[in-house]
């Protein structure tokens, strides 16, 4: 396969193989940098302001008697914590699944994987409201099997199987039509307004009891995404020369889905719907550090977690005292992107 | 020669087997339009709907069937045709066999005008009636252009991939919008934007079906009458500009015939998705890809689904566009898995 390639061709493909370590390691580490500033910052920022010198006695010597230190323990920290987790795990999701299916459009939200783990919790919100959390999860794990099951199986059935488009535009349609049954089910509940927030992304309500849980379910996914990485790389190549080199592409792909499922999943049983995050951010990090998911998977970490942590800085900053679904926030960020991509088609698509 | 007539001879059957399958469909509208007058929160038997229709029914019974059953099935009639015609279009032009009239962000852009409607306006019920569908109607076409736009390129016009594209982006962009406007709302006006978004034929009185007749009487005559131009126009960019070069031309006319359609009918039905997507597949496989057949075909099976689910809707209390959501999503699945 890839050995009747020309001298032009294979040129062409030296370019597009670069990978940047030194642009990565400078991502990685002031990227840790940043996000350790923006969540400090995201602490201390919010209904009542607290100085950055506080959060961090807070956080150093934490005193039960003081309402700051408990504002910035019980509220802030887990929330701020929430997002950092989710974003990452969003970004590398979309990774993972960029580079397994070579499809540029791939994100958990655009294809409907959210919008499976959405429904469930749709479902378990209107008649087994008393769930908790840990038992919630799974739920949401089903349902985004569930959803990504069904696009598996479409890519499978259908001849000639998917194409990017047809992938984005089956997607939408099963985002659309779950959202509807989930929003039916909204209306006959009348938990309608509540479920809308949670539909379009927020962290306004997440306690320690969540993050607990989702720290080890996406601290897990992130540790294998990054020990497959190297197979992502090879498979972003092409199925039949990541099998000629030798790689199991099924198993890799299998292993490959699951850690989608649970990152996805556990993302969206904690802040709701997130599109974009996972479309957006392996984009700018391919553009910014190669192509190696090496490097890919670790930054697109990093920059996932930045910028939802910012995101959730904005959202209550947008309209003070109220908030505003962080979730909306970033597809009206990530629509022009999206735009952009649907413009320079042919080139990618 | 021989073989020519044989060919021709088939060709001909198949065609009358065709226009015979339309009059099947034809005949289906009537029969479903008579179960749902049956049908309600008081069930009138056929017989009292006949003496009803004939002006031997009681004053209760006209009251029912003449002021809240006739006119929703009415409404139901020519909002399903007008969602299929609209689908059909954009099938034929994007030659893409999943686009749907949602596609190019009609049912988002009248959405956004009815919530920001509602959310600027304290009361609903004191505007005049016609206020809330043409906002919506704007929406639609606004959104419609948006997407035409965004989609077009000097170099080569609209091409289809960037059309889907174009039209899933702004669709997710108007409800991220939305999403922001909801949460300004009290709940009793969520609960009317919500009910609306969800799809419910909410303008179920003849002054609706007033508003939606002129926008019918223009545009479905004119896409009948265009049947040739999509029959071309589907079999590809090549092909066709090949066979003229006003490709460009009459897609435009064409995607506004569908954005004028859909969007009439979004502003008078809410925002239904899937019977632009189903009617003329049903009607596809029943009566084949010629368009000036298909698109008649079309039109009949969106009607015949869109009453029906509203039947099923009002037994239930459920908004119609989710049990059209829940009717048509196992047969949507079921096309995307047997794609090409």
């Amino acid at each position: 396969m890839a050995t009747h390639s020309n001298g032009e061709g294979a040129e062409a493909s030296a370019k597009k193989l670069r990978t940047r370590p030194l642009a990565a390691s400078v991502i990685l580490l002031g990227g840790l940098a940043l996000l350790a500033f923006s969540m400090a910052l995201s602490i201390s920022i919010g209904a009542k302001d607290i100085g950055l010198s506080v959060v961090w006695e807070a956080i150093r010597h934490f005193n039960p008697d003081l309402t700051d230190h408990q504002i910035i323990r019980s509220l802030r920290m887990p929330r701020t914590l929430a997002c950092a987790l989710t974003g990452a795990a969003f970004a590398v999701a979309g990774s993972v699944m960029q580079g397994m299916t070579r499809n540029p459009l791939a994100d958990p939200g655009l294809l409907g994987i959210n919008a499976g783990a959405g429904f469930m919790l749709a479902i378990s919100f209107a008649f087994i409201p008393h769930l908790l959390f840990n038992q919630l999860i799974w739920l949401s794990f089903a349902g985004a099997a569930g959803a990504t099951a069904l696009i598996y199986g479409l890519g499978s059935l259908s001849r000639g199987g998917l194409t990017p488009v047809r992938l984005a535009l089956a997607g939408s349609a099963i985002s659309a039509l779950l959202l509807a049954i989930s929003e039916g089910i909204a209306l006959k509940y009348r938990i309608g307004q509540s479920l809308d927030f949670w539909l379009f992304g927020g962290a306004a309500g997440v306690r320690w009891a969540q993050v607990d849980v989702i720290l080890w379910w996406i601290g897990g996914g992130l540790l294998v995404a990054m020990v497959l990485a190297r197979y992502i790389t090879l498979l972003s190549l092409g199925d039949e020369t990541a099998a000629g080199i030798g790689v199991r592409v099924g198993l890799i792909k299998f292993v490959g889905a699951i850690v989608i499922l649970i990152l996805a999943g556990a993302s969206v049983a904690v802040v709701g719907f997130v599109s974009f995050i996972g479309l957006m951010v392996p984009h700018i990090t391919r553009y910014l550090v190669g192509v190696s998911y090496r490097w890919i998977i670790p930054c697109s970490a990093i920059l996932g977690a930045l910028l939802f942590v910012l995101a959730d800085l904005g959202a209550r900053m947008v309209r003070p005292g109220s908030e505003t679904p962080v979730g909306a926030l970033i597809a009206i960020i990530g629509v022009p992107f999206l735009l952009y991509l649907a413009r320079r088609e042919g080139r990618e698509l | 020669m021989a073989a020519k007539s044989i060919y021709a001879a088939s060709d001909t059957k198949r065609r009358a087997k065709a226009w015979s399958t339309v009059v099947g469909l034809a005949l289906l509208v009537v029969v479903v339009f008579v179960i749902s007058m049956n049908t309600g929160y008081i069930r009138l038997s056929p017989l009292d709907v006949g003496r009803t229709l004939f002006g031997f029914g009681t004053d209760k019974q006209e009251l029912i069937l003449f002021q809240f059953r006739l006119p929703r099935i009415v409404i139901s009639v020519l909002v399903g045709a007008g969602f299929a015609l609209a689908g059909c279009i954009l099938q034929g032009i994007t030659r893409n066999p999943l686009a749907d009239p949602g596609l190019i962000g009609v049912n988002s852009g009248a959405s956004l005008m009815v919530i920001l409607f509602v959310a600027l306006r304290p009361s609903i019920s004191a505007s005049p009636p016609y206020t809330l569908p043409f906002l919506a109607f704007l929406g639609a076409a606004g959104a419609g252009a948006a997407v035409y736009f965004l989609a077009y390129k000097r170099s080569d016009g609209v091409s289809v991939l960037r059309l889907v594209l174009v039209g899933i982006a702004v669709q997710a962009g108007i409800s991220a919008a939305i999403i922001v406007l909801t949460q300004r709302l009290n709940p009793e006006q969520y609960q009317f934007a919500a009910t609306w978004l969800a799809g419910s034929l909410w303008g179920a009185n003849w002054k609706f079906v007033l508003t939606l007749l002129p926008w019918m009487a223009v545009f479905v005559p004119f896409v009948l009458s265009k049947a040739r131009t999509l029959n071309v126009l589907s079999l590809g960019d090549q092909l066709s500009v090949g066979l003229g070069a006003r490709l460009q031309r009459e897609r435009l006319l064409l995607l506004l015939a569908a954005v004028a359609l859909a969007g009439s009918c979004v502003a008078v039905g809410g925002a239904i998705s899937f019977i632009g997507l189903i009617g003329p597949h049903l009607a596809r496989r029943l009566v084949g890809s010629r368009h000036e057949i298909l698109l008649a075909a079309s039109a009949l099976s969106g009607s015949v689904l869109l009453i029906a689910a509203d039947t099923i809707s009002r037994i239930s209390d459920t908004p119609t566009g989710i049990i059209v959501a829940i009717i048509g999503a196992p047969y949507f699945i079921y096309l995307l898995a047997r794609a090409k």
